[in-house]
Formats: structure tokens, C-alpha cells, sequence
């Protein structure tokens, strides 16, 4: 290890010459990203509208998933060795799970936040309880599900740099590699690519929360 | 027609939103449900969409028991209109209006010009079909919410204190407006408010419902005024009972006295014996052509045909049609005991006293 | 799942309980670690957040910080720290600390923020000002969503400090996952990340409770729409 008189001026030739590399890593944090988001998605998706069904699923199912949020990552990825060794389907299921903690309550309340005299309304118009969810309920929901999946997203994308401990990593990978070399310029690529990432994916999901709700005020 | 048969609505947790209810809407006519909170009245109005079931009893649409329609069908047929409307907040008003149209599988062509057409009937600009509800006044969200009720043409339609969330001055006119509609559509109506003057503007009949759901008396407004069922109905309809009632009878309906008139031609014998015989200290002005010109004292009477003599104004005339509150009114700014009717174009008609007005509420 | 149940059994194996890298030992570095990080960040944080939420001023700054915390992953800034300072344990206590902050600064900031208007100016009409308004009024009505900010800072400082172990001088439980991993010792790794997930879970539970307590009734339900959902990096 080196000492504070570690070169701290950043290594652009390093940059240039590994643009390819520095490509991949992006690409496989991407990788690493989308299938968990998606899919920890559409699994917090049918357990909210089961939880709307059955009411007296909801709290239980919220506390136990909400006991996942405060258990490390690191850790959650090690205790998922002894079934799923040290391979992708560990780290995809340690990150569904935690997109599950933070969009199953998001989606549940994002349909409850539909006002009670419109879905009277809907009702009395004559739509019936599918029609309602379909027309009413999740349009108006949506904007609220979208902010949810902006940081479960973000989250994600930062999680994902844990996995390198367990041979993945994407960005996180060339974190702990420009350590390992003492290599600073390394570590601050991986850095700010992954905070790059993590920032366009909120702005654009920002941007389609914004256009998908044209009818309300502000935001 | 709808028919209330002994409709219970009794909850678990033992409230009893409605107790026995035996009541007929016919058709044509809006029935009122009025009462304080709590006592079943809105409860009343969702059975008859289905929102609602009861505990014991039946509600009947047209001889149908409703609990025999499929729900959805059923709430497609009846018009709903409630206080904070329930606009879809991510709809334009166009396709807030054609909701029903829609379900029911109209043509877009033939659904857009049901929207404008009804546009029109509740009195909004055109322009306002491609807005979203937050983009309109609260008036006008309203108006939106009774022309979407309409839509489909439901020959019932339920309205649950619809002109509540507006300020008063819009509400007058909302109803006024409505009642127009109403005239013109003639649909059955369950119309529900605790707001008993709204009441009494509004329906046909009135239904008081008291607390526990009981129903307290079933009548038209006048006979409700006149005839009060029991104590807490007295107290529902509040201190000015008599007022009101006097605003709900025409002045046609009460006999005007002639009073002492005088014509231009007349000369001052005439008007002091005429003055004399009604026990007045003055006398009624007319043209030839009975048109009412005002008043002249004989304190100030001079020699001299009647056109030659100081003539005064009446401050305030009414007509056949206005109500007996109106004359009231008319007394009390005139600072006199009568009021002066008359028809078109001022022709005079009569007197109406104080007395003979207080005649009417015994 | 043998393996998984020999993890269990490690620790209660007496030899590791004893010794260097003994289990007592590496559960108190992690919570001398996570603590003094928590405390000097917060005495950073809250005050700062305070200000800014009773002036209303750099809100924005406020607001950002927290999102960009967010955004910039923890291992980066435990290695980029690791890094610069080559000695002792104080890059990972710097890097926990600068982690703790986003967090209690963005919530503390909003929680005062978010004080009904009505009752501030009801407490200005009755002569609070400036300090005291702050200390009886703004502060013990925005202590529950502060308390929300310092559950998610002490959750990601406990993550964090158990990532920091990949650092050979480091100490703390995520070591036992470290060692493991390179000693190709899963026993001791699952060892490791049932115990620091206890530690987690066990303080996330505690502090919530502690917010729930200071929680003025009647309130709860108002707040529980205000408080954010789970988003902590763990």
C-alpha cells in the first residue's frame, strides 16, 4: 500500500488507452443492474395487488421484507453462498430482494394514494374492479410507482458495486482493482462512472415520471 | 320508479344506517333526502346503485329488484353526481364526460358530440373539453360532474349534496340552472343534502330521516312547511318556517283587495270619499288604461282633476308569480303595510295586505 | 446447507470467542467504528440541517447532498480514502463519516422544514423567536424524521464498516467475511454476515423504537406519509 504521497493526479492516458475495458465494466454493471430492478419489479408489483386483496398480508409482508433493508449487502450476498455460491444468481437474488423492500410499500401506497371520491366515481360510473385498477387507479398511481423505482434504481446501481467481493462488480470490480494496484485513477473511473450512472438513470426516470402524469400540477 | 321495501342497513360494528324505509320515487320527480349526518341518507341513495346492499328489505328499480342486475350494468344506467365530483384526474373533461358512452361502446363520433352537446346543456364554452379537471374552477368542476351523469342518458340519476364544494352565490345559480334541466328532462332523481332550504328549493317531495335512519315524514315542500309530522321535523326545518313557507306560495293564490282607486279625471270629492270608505289616508293613481302611476295623500290633495295632483311612486311591485315572501319583501322596503300588484307592463291588479297575507299560514 | 449450518455452529465454537480475532473484539470495533462515525457526523449534520431547515436557506444544497450521497457508491469512497491516507483506520472512519452525513443532513433539513406552517406562525404570534422557537417548537416536532434519518445513516455506516474490512488493517465483522473469502473458509463468512446482519437488523429495530417514542401521539399518522421509504445502501 502506498502513503499519502500516492499519485493523486488522474491518469488520463491510462483512461484513453482503456476506453474499451472501462466500456465493458459499464456494460456488465448495467447487466448486473436491469434484471434485478426489472424483475424485483414485477414481483413487488403482483404482491401489491395481492396485499390490496388480502389486507391482513400487508403488514406482515411489509415488516419482514423491511427487516431486509437494514441487513448489509455484503452480508446478504454471504449468507447466499452456502445455496448459490459465488455466481450471478446470488447477486441477482440479494439485489431482487432489495428492489422488493423499497417498491412493494411504494406500489401499495402509490394505489392507495388514489383519492377515495374518484374511485367512487369509477365504481359508480360502472367500471368494474379490473377496469377500475386498469384505467384508474394504476394512471394515477403511476407517477408515484415511478419515483419509487428512481431509488430503487439508484440503490441498485450502487449495490452492485458490493458484488465484486463475490467476482462480479461491474464498476465496483475496477473500484477494487485500482485499490488492489494502488491506483487511484482507477478507483475514481469506477467512482464517478457508477455516481454518473446512478444520476442519469434518476434524471431519466425523473423525465418520465414528469411525462407520463400531464395532468397534474407541478409535480 | 323506484321503491324502497322495508330497506334495512344494519353494520357490524351495530350502527343502523337505515331503519325500515318504505318510500316510492316516482317517475319524473326528484326526491330530496334530507336530514342530519349520520342518519342514512346517503346510505339511502348507493343502495340504489348497488354501492350499497341491504341488510334486510329490498330496493326495486322499475319493479326489479337491483340486487338481481349485474352491478357494473346496473351503475351504467343510473346517473351519479357527488360533492367533490370524482372527476379521473388524468382524464380531459371530454373523456371524463364520455366515461359512460365509452364502457357502453359508442362511436368516438357519436360520443364527441354527445360531449358537446352536453357542453352546451350545463352551460360551459366548448374550449373547456380538452382541459383536465385541476385546470377548472371549482363551479365548473362541478357542472363537468353533472354533465358526465347525463352522458349515457340514465333515466335515474343519484346526486349526493352535488352543489356543496361552491360557494353559495354559484350554488343558487347551479340549481337554478339545474332545475331548468330538470323541466326540460323530467329524470327520476334521488337528490341528497343536509342543507334543508336546498331542500326545499329542489324537490318534489322531501324525505326527513332522522337519527338511527328512521324516516320522519315523506311530503311536498308546502305540506311539510304546513304541516310539521312531529317536533324534531320542526326543528329541521328551523325558526323561519313560516317565512319559507310564505316564499313557496304564489301571490296569485291570495285574493287582492281593490283598494280606493282614482282616475286622472277624477276630481277631489271622489278621492277623499274613495280614501273615506277604505279607511286610508290616501289613494291609488291609475291611467285610463288601469296602468298604476302611484300614490297620492290626501293630506296634499288640492283642487282639481286627479292628474293635476301630487302623485308618489310605489318603491316595489310584484306580480302574480312572485312568492308571498316576496311581498313581504316589498312591504317592509316600501315602509308600508301593503304591497301593489300588477301584471305586464304595470297594470294594476290589487292590494295585498299584511293581514291577509298572515291569513295564509293559518 | 450443511454449510450454511456450520457457519451457525462457528459461532458458538469457544475458540473464537477467545484470542485474536476473537468474536467479542471484531463486534466491539464494529460498533466503536459505526458509533464514532454516527456521532461526529451527526454533530456535523443535525446543526447544519437545523439551519438550514429554520432559515430555509441553501435547502437546495441541502436536498443534493443527500441525493448525490446516494449516488456515489460506498466502496468508492472507502477505497479512494483507503487510498490517499495509507495508515491506520482513520480513511475507513473519515469514509463512514462522510457516508453518515447525506442522510441526517437531508432528513433534518426536511424535518424542520416540514413543520405545519400554521403551527410556526402560531408559536411566532405567541413570542417564540429564532432559538427558543427552534428548541420547543421545530425541533421536538421534526425529532421523529430526524430519528428516520439516523436509522438510515446507521444502517449504511453498518454496511459500510462491514464493507471496509477488505482493507487488511481494518477491523470489524465484515474481517470474518474477508478472511473467509480468501481462505476459502465459508463457515466463517456465513459466521461473519450472521452477525453483522443481527448487528444491523438489531439497530435498525432499536432506533425504531426510539422514534416511535419520541413520536408525539397524534402524530403518527401525519409523519408516516412524510417518511421516506426504505432507501438506505446497506
Amino acid at each position: 500500500m502506498t502513503t499519502a504521497s500516492a499519485t493523486v493526479l488522474i491518469n488520463w492516458g491510462w483512461i484513453g488507452r482503456n476506453l474499451g475495458p472501462i466500456g465493458d465494466s459499464v456494460v456488465e454493471h448495467l447487466v448486473l443492474t436491469a434484471p434485478p430492478v426489472a424483475f424485483g419489479f414485477v414481483l413487488s408489483f403482483g404482491l401489491a395487488l395481492l396485499a390490496r386483496r388480502y389486507r391482513s398480508l400487508y403488514q406482515p409482508l411489509v415488516r419482514t421484507t423491511g427487516v431486509l433493508f437494514a441487513v448489509p449487502s455484503l452480508a446478504f450476498f454471504a449468507l447466499l453462498i452456502p445455496f448459490l455460491g459465488l455466481s450471478r444468481a446470488n447477486a441477482y437474488v440479494a439485489l431482487t430482494m432489495y428492489t422488493l423492500v423499497v417498491l412493494l410499500p411504494n406500489i401499495v401506497e402509490g394505489l392507495d394514494g388514489v383519492p377515495a371520491d374518484v374511485t367512487e366515481a369509477a365504481d359508480a360510473m360502472g367500471y368494474s374492479p379490473s377496469k377500475r385498477l386498469l384505467k384508474v387507479e394504476l394512471p394515477l398511481a403511476t407517477p408515484v410507482i415511478i419515483a419509487g423505482l428512481r431509488i430503487a434504481t439508484v440503490t441498485i446501481i450502487g449495490l452492485v458495486t458490493v458484488t465484486a467481493f463475490i467476482g462480479f462488480g461491474g464498476l465496483g470490480d475496477d473500484i477494487l482493482t485500482g485499490y488492489n494496484r494502488a491506483f487511484p485513477t482507477q478507483i475514481v473511473v469506477g467512482v464517478t462512472l457508477t455516481a454518473a450512472l446512478a444520476i442519469l438513470a434518476d434524471v431519466a426516470l425523473l423525465w418520465l415520471q414528469r411525462a407520463v402524469a400531464p395532468w397534474r400540477q407541478g409535480v | 320508479m323506484i321503491t324502497f321495501e322495508s330497506v334495512t342497513k344494519r353494520y357490524p360494528d351495530g350502527t343502523v344506517a337505515l331503519d325500515a324505509l318504505d318510500l316510492e320515487v316516482a317517475d319524473g320527480e326528484i326526491v330530496v333526502f334530507v336530514g342530519p349526518s349520520g342518519c342514512g341518507k346517503t346510505t339511502t341513495m348507493r343502495l340504489v346503485n348497488r354501492m350499497v346492499t341491504p341488510t334486510s328489505g329490498r330496493v326495486l328499480l322499475d319493479g326489479t329488484d337491483v340486487a338481481e342486475r349485474e352491478p357494473a350494468a346496473l351503475r351504467r344506467s343510473i346517473g351519479y353526481v357527488i360533492q367533490h365530483t370524482g372527476l379521473f384526474p388524468h382524464y380531459t373533461v371530454r373523456r371524463n364526460i364520455g366515461t359512460v358512452p365509452e364502457l357502453e361502446g359508442w362511436a368516438r363520433a357519436r360520443r364527441d358530440e354527445r360531449v358537446d352537446e352536453l357542453l352546451d346543456v350545463v352551460g360551459l364554452p366548448p374550449e373547456v373539453a380538452e382541459r383536465y379537471p385541476h385546470q377548472l374552477s371549482g363551479g365548473q368542476r362541478q357542472r363537468v360532474g353533472v354533465a358526465r351523469a347525463l352522458a349515457a342518458d340514465p333515466s335515474v340519476m343519484l346526486m349526493d349534496e352535488p352543489f356543496g364544494a361552491v360557494d353559495p352565490l354559484v350554488r343558487s345559480r347551479l340549481q337554478e340552472e339545474f332545475l331548468r334541466l330538470q323541466a326540460e328532462v323530467r329524470k327520476t332523481i334521488v337528490f341528497v343534502t343536509h342543507d334543508i332550504d336546498e331542500a326545499l328549493t329542489m324537490g318534489d317531495r322531501i324525505a326527513i330521516l332522522g337519527e338511527g335512519g328512521r324516516l320522519q315524514q315523506y311530503a311536498t315542500p308546502r305540506e311539510l312547511l304546513s304541516d310539521p309530522a312531529n317536533d324534531f321535523v320542526k326543528d329541521f326545518l328551523g325558526e323561519e318556517r313560516g317565512l319559507k313557507r310564505l316564499a313557496l306560495i304564489p301571490v296569485s293564490e291570495v285574493s287582492a283587495e281593490y283598494g280606493p282607486v282614482v282616475y286622472p279625471d277624477d276630481d277631489r270629492a271622489v278621492a277623499e270619499r274613495s280614501a273615506d270608505a277604505a279607511g286610508l289616508d290616501w289613494v291609488i293613481a291609475l291611467t285610463e288604461a288601469h296602468v298604476l302611476l302611484g300614490w297620492i295623500s290626501t293630506h296634499e290633495l288640492v283642487d282639481g282633476p286627479m292628474r293635476d295632483q301630487q302623485v308618489r311612486p310605489f318603491g316595489l311591485h310584484v306580480q302574480a308569480g312572485d312568492s308571498l315572501r316576496a311581498a313581504l319583501n316589498a312591504m317592509v322596503t316600501n315602509q308600508s303595510a301593503v304591497a301593489v300588484r300588477v301584471s305586464e307592463g304595470d297594470v294594476y291588479e290589487g292590494l295585498l295586505s299584511q293581514q291577509l297575507i298572515a291569513k295564509e299560514l293559518d | 446447507m450443511e454449510v450454511f449450518l456450520e457457519g451457525v455452529l462457528w459461532l458458538f465454537d469457544p475458540e473464537n470467542w477467545s484470542g485474536i480475532n476473537a468474536i467479542p473484539d471484531r463486534v466491539r470495533e464494529h460498533v466503536v467504528y459505526a458509533t464514532v462515525a454516527l456521532v461526529i457526523g451527526a454533530a456535523i449534520a443535525v446543526p447544519v440541517g437545523l439551519w438550514t431547515g429554520h432559515t430555509g436557506r441553501l435547502g437546495n444544497l441541502a436536498i443534493n447532498v443527500g441525493n448525490l450521497g446516494r449516488a456515489i457508491p460506498d466502496l468508492g469512497i472507502v477505497a479512494i480514502a483507503a487510498v490517499l491516507i495509507g495508515f491506520g483506520i482513520l480513511p475507513v472512519i473519515l469514509a463512514l463519516i462522510a457516508l453518515a452525513i447525506p442522510p441526517l443532513l437531508t432528513n433534518t433539513y426536511t424535518a424542520v422544514r416540514g413543520v405545519d406552517p400554521e403551527v410556526r406562525d402560531a408559536a411566532e404570534g405567541m413570542g417564540f423567536t429564532g432559538w427558543r422557537l427552534l428548541r420547543q417548537v421545530e425541533i421536538p416536532l421534526a425529532l421523529p424524521l430526524i430519528f428516520a434519518g439516523l436509522r438510515v445513516s446507521t444502517v449504511q455506516v453498518i454496511a459500510t464498516a462491514t464493507i471496509s474490512g477488505f482493507i487488511g488493517r481494518a477491523g470489524g465483522l465484515g474481517r470474518y467475511i474477508f478472511d473467509g473469502l480468501s481462505m476459502f473458509d465459508t463457515p466463517r463468512v456465513v459466521a461473519g454476515a450472521i452477525l453483522v446482519a443481527l448487528l444491523g437488523v438489531l439497530a435498525d429495530v432499536g432506533l425504531s423504537r426510539l422514534q416511535r417514542a419520541v413520536t408525539p401521539k397524534g402524530f403518527a399518522a401525519a409523519l408516516a406519509e412524510r417518511e421516506p421509504s426504505p432507501a438506505a445502501k446497506a
